[in-house]
């Protein structure tokens, strides 16, 4: 694909995901989009560490759970705006990552090592967050009180009692920012020299140490950066919902919702996230509703989808949807072009 | 007494042999759980992400026979261990050795979305509801004086050392445990000398999952069984098995032991909701300190 097909690829996406207001009102199709560009963050999140990096982590919610307990906390507990918590919030989130990268990578922990101790990790701050009531409130959560002044909708960061515009499309646009800041970090992180020796050290890390590539430090990098996108969702989460307990926050759901759509999407390219998010979500709904109708609403048939896509994209669409997409995209070229082109 | 600010209680020196005891009873079911992954992990030095949804499957498996059929959860074993030898054959030849092309990252995400996928399925088929068995035995037992063990917990031990056992004579004296080892060793070498690698990859897959099937029905007159039973068992078994060394039996033995004493003394220092954090801790020490845990041989990374 070229520089200009890309260019104006994603210019028509962004601008249509801007216009969104215009053509949908339904509620229900505002939810789905805000869940899809939701997982869309976390999954860049994972992507940078795991797709650009080659670091497989499973346990992203640890990044996801610190950010939300920070945003929660501070303003439950010492009742700081949430203007001022998030930026915290996200601090914290990129601390946690520096103290897991730098044990981690500092004891050269690689591989399916690297995955486990990220678990680990996660499994450790499940624990502590049920167990440290006088912080966290231990396994009830943090319910943060809702805001009734519409005056005070952005300055509290709530928009259930604002104006009818912010009530409906305030957490959208809240989430689109957050999918368009991660997308341009990915996509600038990419084109730097930084970017391309992430690359290097998902190759071949000796050869990367060879040519003077510091790993050490290239990975740290790349594990903040991530930790700081992944818990940017963690501050919507919060923001949107009012409420985070151990298991939403430290729970395994997170981490595996946070690697589906970057491995189905597309690994270590830009766009892929948000396809594999926006494609395992339709496939999700739209099971629900068929298979809905026979059996009832019963939990659990999204994950198994889910699961078989993940396992069917691994065997056999190794470039994700994102490589099906510009084979499809290069066959069209060529077709138009003509065979001589 | 005091540490570090925290308030650590004193205890009678019964409490704690009873706490350490019933740890020895806890830790043959986590070194029971983990044997099975240790084989895996020694033969196709991978980490198989699904054991602990297997276990959970296996569980429900003694179940349903004991419901539908009345049988005992000890005999079902002979239903359910074959039947996961069966099924974890499958599993390797159809599903992780067709989609892995023999990359190990590939692998660990595949185990993952296999997990997912049967525990998933086990929600949607059976509900989220807890499911146990009733045996009229399961409160039965042998007060030991500082602790009262149950006959459930003293089969589990037994069953622990006898699969160990069995599993350490079918190694050592068969053709087949032989040729495992060999694959083990050196996959090229095992595949000159005419050694079917995959064949033996599929019986290792399947010889683990037999083991985790037996150690479910071992389990089951203990635990009630869930969806999401298989995760709390997971880390578990990973933490049994990196301690004890990756591949070695008696190291999971001993790993098993030494994880369920101190869960147990964790869970008197520090309350029932913290000491669990004991696992996560040995498992970052040990992975950061001594990735090939006590008993491993060097790894080459």
């Amino acid at each position: 694909m070229s520089k200009r097909d890309r260019a104006l690829g994603w210019t028509l996406l962004l601008g249509l995901l801007a216009a969104v207001p215009v053509f949908i009102q339904s509620g229900r199709w505002i939810d789905f989009l805000e869940l899809t560009l939701f997982v869309a963050v976390m999954g860049q999140g994972w992507n940078i560490l795991g797709g650009y990096g080659g670091q497989y982590s499973f346990g992203h919610a640890l990044f996801f759970g610190t950010g939300a307990y920070i945003q929660a906390l501070l303003q439950f507990k010492l009742g700081w705006s949430p203007w001022v918590t998030l930026w915290f919030a996200i601090a914290g989130a990129v601390l946690v990552g520096c103290a897991v990268g730098y044990l981690s990578f500092r004891y050269g922990l690689r591989g399916s090592y690297f995955a486990l101790i990220t678990l680990a990790f996660a499994e450790a701050f499940h624990v502590l967050a049920r167990s440290l009531i006088s912080v966290t409130e231990g396994g009830r959560g943090v319910q943060l009180p809702l805001n009734q002044d519409p005056g005070q909708a952005v300055a509290s960061f709530q928009f259930t009692f604002a104006n009818p515009f912010l009530q409906s499309y305030g957490f959208y646009y809240t989430v689109l920012f957050l999918f368009v800041l991660a997308c341009a970090a990915t996509w600038l992180m990419e084109r730097s020299r930084f970017g391309a020796q992430l690359v290097a050290v998902r190759e071949n890390e000796e050869a990367a140490e060879a040519l003077g590539i510091n790993a050490f430090r290239i990975k740290m990098g790349s594990i903040c950066l991530s930790a700081a996108i992944t818990a940017s969702a963690g501050v919507y989460y919060v923001q949107k919902f009012l409420f985070v307990d151990p298991g939403i926050a430290y729970g395994p759901g997170k981490s595996v919702e946070a690697l589906f759509a970057p491995i189905i999407g597309g690994l270590g390219t830009v766009l892929g996230p948000l396809l594999g998010s926006a494609f395992i979500h339709i496939v999700g709904e739209t099971s629900k509703e068929a298979i809905g109708h026979f059996v009832g609403d019963r939990p659990g048939l999204d994950l198994i989808l889910f699961g078989i896509m993940l396992l069917l994209v691994l065997g056999y669409m190794p470039r994700g949807l994102v490589g099906l997409l510009e084979t499809a995209w290069m066959r069209l070229r060529a077709d138009k072009d003509g065979p001589n082109a | 007494m005091e540490l570090l600010g925290i308030e650590i209680p004193v205890f009678s020196w019964q409490t704690v042999l009873g706490s350490a005891v019933s740890g020895v009873f806890l830790g043959a079911i986590y070194a029971l759980v983990a044997l099975g992954l240790t084989l895996i992990y020694g033969v196709l030095h991978i980490i198989n992400f699904a054991h602990g949804s297997l276990l959970m499957l296996a569980m429900y498996m003694v179940y349903f026979l004991w419901q539908h059929l009345g049988m005992d959860p000890y005999l079902a074993m002979l239903v359910v261990a074959p039947g996961g030898f069966v099924f974890g054959y499958l599993l390797q030849r159809g599903v992780i050795g067709r989609i892995s092309h023999g990359k190990d990252e590939i692998i660990l995400l595949a185990t993952l979305g296999i997990s997912i996928v049967i525990e998933n399925a086990a929600l949607f088929l059976f509900s989220a509801d807890e499911k146990s068995v009733q045996v009229p035995y399961d409160l039965d037992g042998i007060d030991l004086g500082v602790t009262y063990v149950v006959y459930p917990q003293i089969a589990a031990l037994g069953g622990c050392l006898m699969i160990t056992a069995a599993l350490w004579l079918f190694m050592a004296r068969t053709d087949t445990g032989r040729a495992i080892r060999a694959v083990a060793k050196e996959r090229q070498g095992a595949r000159l000398v005419g050694i079917n690698v995959e064949h033996i990859f599929a019986i290792s897959f399947g010889i683990g999952t037999a083991c985790v099937a037996a150690a479910a029905s071992l389990l089951a007159p203990t635990y009630a069984v869930h969806p999401q039973f298989g995760y709390l068992f997971v880390l578990i078994a990973f933490t049994v098995v990196v301690l004890g060394g990756m591949g070695s039996f008696t190291g999971a033995l001993l790993g098993g032991l030494i994880i369920g004493v101190t869960e147990q003394l964790g869970r008197l220092y520090l309350g029932e909701s913290l000491g669990l954090i004991t696992i996560s801790a040995i498992f970052i020490l040990i992975l950061l300190f001594r990735p090939t845990g006590l008993f491993g041989q060097r790894l080459s990374q």
